[in-house]
């Protein structure tokens, strides 16, 4: 009895270690929030993952002929796991900021929306300091809809932060906020859904320098070269129209940011 | 959407069902656990033996190893593994000599962030365990000229392993309800599959208490295995 | 470190500390006030008692606590709003924050594993004391509130503050359900900044200074209620005090 316990503990060990030896270097992990943010990327029952940056990350690496693998990471953990090495590539939604771009680098803009606020249609709620006076402001954590919602009305509203969008749109929907300040399309594919119904946008969000400049994929600043690959590779398929024949799958107006 | 399909389609195999989602989440549960609970044995047999040992730092670090774990939140010391881990590990290489690119896995992560905890109350349960033993099997040993190493593994372990059962039980269902915090940090398991369905299909209650019902299940099940097994060690002992 | 972030540090996990105890003390009342019913229940000979109990303590040990917050927190948070008669109650603004959910997961979690350690101290009081209480007419309800139950929680003190420790620990997972207790803080400075280190090693440090002071406060208590039962220094000491109070 004892040699099995010990063989099993041996066992185990080598099973723990085997994990620290060095990655399969060939894929591309491209990280993305594990939570549903349609219609940017979401998980169906069949656990297969879609939506628009989903396809969008299958045309980039098509373009820059690399191999490459999705991984799902902790939306407020994305950017470390971005210096922990256990991701190559944020792909997931993430504003271009000054604060971040400090930290990680940025691939081109691959898209560009507003912000907009989301109440219940009953809800006669005014977007200005006096009318969210006392009111809950519901946004999802390390995003710049939460900055600006601190910066803008932390001192009159309070404000909630959530880990996830998702999270977010569920408790405004349960009435624990009172309104949702979130991306344009993401929060439009929350009203047009089964639980959005009774939601509506009540105003949107002025072009405030804290929103950054339009979404890209966040990169460790030392590579450049995959920075590289992945720019040529965005804007091959804006010039070549692959980019606005996926866009017209999810939307009938042009998100790419670019005024050309 | 959520009227149309019925519950045990929900939970079926397939493209429809979100069954095998959650079962491969079980199913990692189940290996994290594992490799988890043996990681944390092997620091438990360590940080006893360095307690014990008599020397002043190794027992002064023992007990900062167990007085962390036993005083900060596990979730905070798995965030902080996961999201530090590589770093701090690539910067102690580096410190030590050994250059290059160190890659941590998210499952050897995990593992290790929940073995350090583990291993911190296995510390105390073999401490106790080993001092449970009277004194004079091993003076009989060292009398007659065993080496320590027979002396470990023919006298001390196997009457060891008697008292320290119900402690490791108790720590083998500690480790699987642990393992569902690394969900946390955004590593598939049960409860994050859990999760995922929860929030794709907006039934929240429906999926948590599948998952619920999933763990309860690994643990009656953990359970009777361990009576089973402190059954057959306390062979040959006269009942108390 | 710039100071302007330290200050920031200091700041919210300060707000964060206060909201864990006050999740820390509201769940160790209520939760210990609930083990109580629990734990009789468990030692009751009825099956009508016991069986509920018996598998309430199992459901509550062998489920992650996480599972039971989440299950809580947006399972029952799902449910409340589509009632009415919730929704325009005046306890409806409680309802609206995660604090009540969380407290109410910690609770019900607490009385599960208190409920059971209070039964094995209810079996372990001495039977000569309830014999005792026998031999004086007590009836067995007096002899339950009067010596049973405040015999048990004086058997089971050591180990509450063991329970107490774990229960700071548990308030940690509040967390993860968008409240901001002294990890929320941390992890709200770490998005704000984007620094890891700090953050979490000072939530750290307060977790461990409060371990100290819990382990503190519980040995105090103990050394008050035990005053009976203090043992003389040493044997010279005792002999001394002896000769002295002569």
């Amino acid at each position: 009895m004892n040699r099995t316990v010990i063989a099993t503990l041996l066992a185990g060990a080598v099973l723990a270690f085997s994990g620290v030896a060095a990655d399969a270097q060939d894929a591309v992990k491209f990280g993305v929030a594990a939570e549903p943010y349609p219609p940017f990327s979401s998980k169906e029952a069949s656990g297969k993952w879609v939506g628009f940056e989903i396809d969008l990350m299958d045309a980039v690496c098509a373009e820059a002929k690399m191999k490459c693998e999705l991984v799902e990471v902790a939306w407020d953990g994305i950017i470390p796991s971005l210096q922990e090495k256990k991701i190559d590539v944020i792909w997931s939604s993430m504003s271009i900021t000054e604060k971040r771009m400090q930290v990680i680098d940025f691939t081109e803009m691959y898209y560009d929306t507003p912000a907009v606020f989301v109440a219940a249609r009953s809800s006669d709620i005014q977007v200005s300091k006096e009318g969210l006076d006392g009111k809950i402001i519901g946004v999802q954590t390390s995003t710049t809809h939460a900055d600006y919602a601190a910066k803008a009305y932390g001192d009159v509203a309070e404000i909630k932060i959530y880990d996830t969008q998702d999270n977010a749109n569920a408790d405004l929907v349960a009435g624990r906020v009172d309104v949702l300040l979130a991306d344009a399309i993401a929060l439009d594919a929350f009203i047009k859904s089964d639980q959005g119904g009774d939601y509506e946008v009540k105003a949107q969000a002025p072009d405030d320098p804290i929103f950054g400049k339009g979404v890209g994929g966040g990169m460790r600043k030392e590579d450049d070269d995959l920075e590289g690959k992945l720019n040529a590779a965005i804007k091959a398929l804006l010039d070549n129209g692959k980019y606005n024949e996926i866009a017209k799958k999810y939307f009938d107006f042009d998100i790419s940011g670019r005024t050309s | 959407m959520a009227a149309e399909t019925s519950y045990t389609e929900l939970l079926s195999f397939g493209d429809q069902g979100w069954g095998d989602e959650l079962l491969l989440g079980g199913w990692l549960t189940i290996q994290i656990s594992v490799c988890a609970y043996l990681v944390g044995m092997a620091l438990g047999l360590l940080g006893a033996g360095a307690k014990l040992s008599g020397n002043r730092w190794a027992g002064w670090i023992g007990d900062l190893y167990t007085t962390i774990v036993r005083a900060v939140p596990e979730l905070l010391l798995i965030i902080f593994i996961f999201y530090t881990g590589t770093s701090t590990l690539g910067q102690l290489f580096g410190a030590i000599g050994l250059g290059g690119d160190i890659q941590v896995s998210p499952f050897a992560a995990a593992v290790a962030a929940l073995g350090f905890i583990a291993g911190a109350y296995m510390t105390e349960v073999f401490r106790g365990a080993i001092l449970a033993v009277p004194k004079g099997q091993m003076e009989a040993a060292r009398a007659y000229g065993m080496p320590s190493a027979l002396r470990f593994r023919r006298i001390m372990f196997p009457q060891m392993m008697r008292y320290a059962l119900p402690g490791l039980g108790n720590l083998w269902l500690v480790v699987i309800k642990d393992s569902s915090l690394i969900s946390v940090v955004g590593f598939y398991e049960l409860l994050f599959s859990a999760k995922q369905a929860a929030a794709s299909e907006r039934m929240y209650f429906f999926f948590y208490s599948v998952g619920a019902l999933a763990f309860l299940a690994l643990t009656i099940a953990s359970m009777v295995g361990i009576f089973v097994a402190e059954r057959r060690v306390s062979r040959g002992v006269r009942p108390v | 470190m710039t100071s302007e972030f330290f200050l920031d540090i200091v700041a919210e996990l300060m707000a964060g500390t206060w909201v864990t105890i006050k999740l820390l003390v509201v769940a160790a009342i209520f939760g210990n006030l609930l083990a109580i019913p629990v734990a009789i229940a468990r030692v009751s000979h009825n099956p009508l008692l016991w069986i509920p109990s018996y598998l309430y303590i199992l459901v509550m040990r062998g489920t992650p606590l996480l599972a039971q917050l989440y299950l809580v927190y947006y399972g029952l948070g799902s449910l409340f709003p589509g009632i009415p008669e919730i929704r325009n109650s005046v306890i409806w603004p409680y309802l609206r924050e995660g604090f009540f959910y969380a407290a109410l997961a910690l609770i019900v979690n607490t009385a599960g594993y208190s409920g059971e350690i209070l039964r094995g101290a209810i079996q372990a009081v001495p039977h000569g004391e309830i014999e005792a209480g026998r031999a004086f007419g007590m009836s067995k309800r007096l002899i339950f509130w009067r010596i049973t139950l405040p015999r048990a929680i004086q058997i089971s003190l050591p180990t509450f503050s063991g329970e107490t420790i774990l229960l700071l620990k548990a308030t940690a997972l509040a967390s993860t359900v968008a409240i901001t207790d002294v990890l929320g803080a941390a992890q709200h400075l770490r998005s704000e900044w984007l620094r890891t280190y700090p953050p979490l090693i000072a939530a750290a440090i307060i977790y461990i200074v409060l371990t100290f002071g819990i382990t503190r406060v519980f040995n105090w208590v103990e050394r008050w209620l035990n005053k009976d039962r203090v043992q003389p220094k040493s044997a010279a000491a005792a002999a001394a005090a002896a000769i002295a109070a002569k």
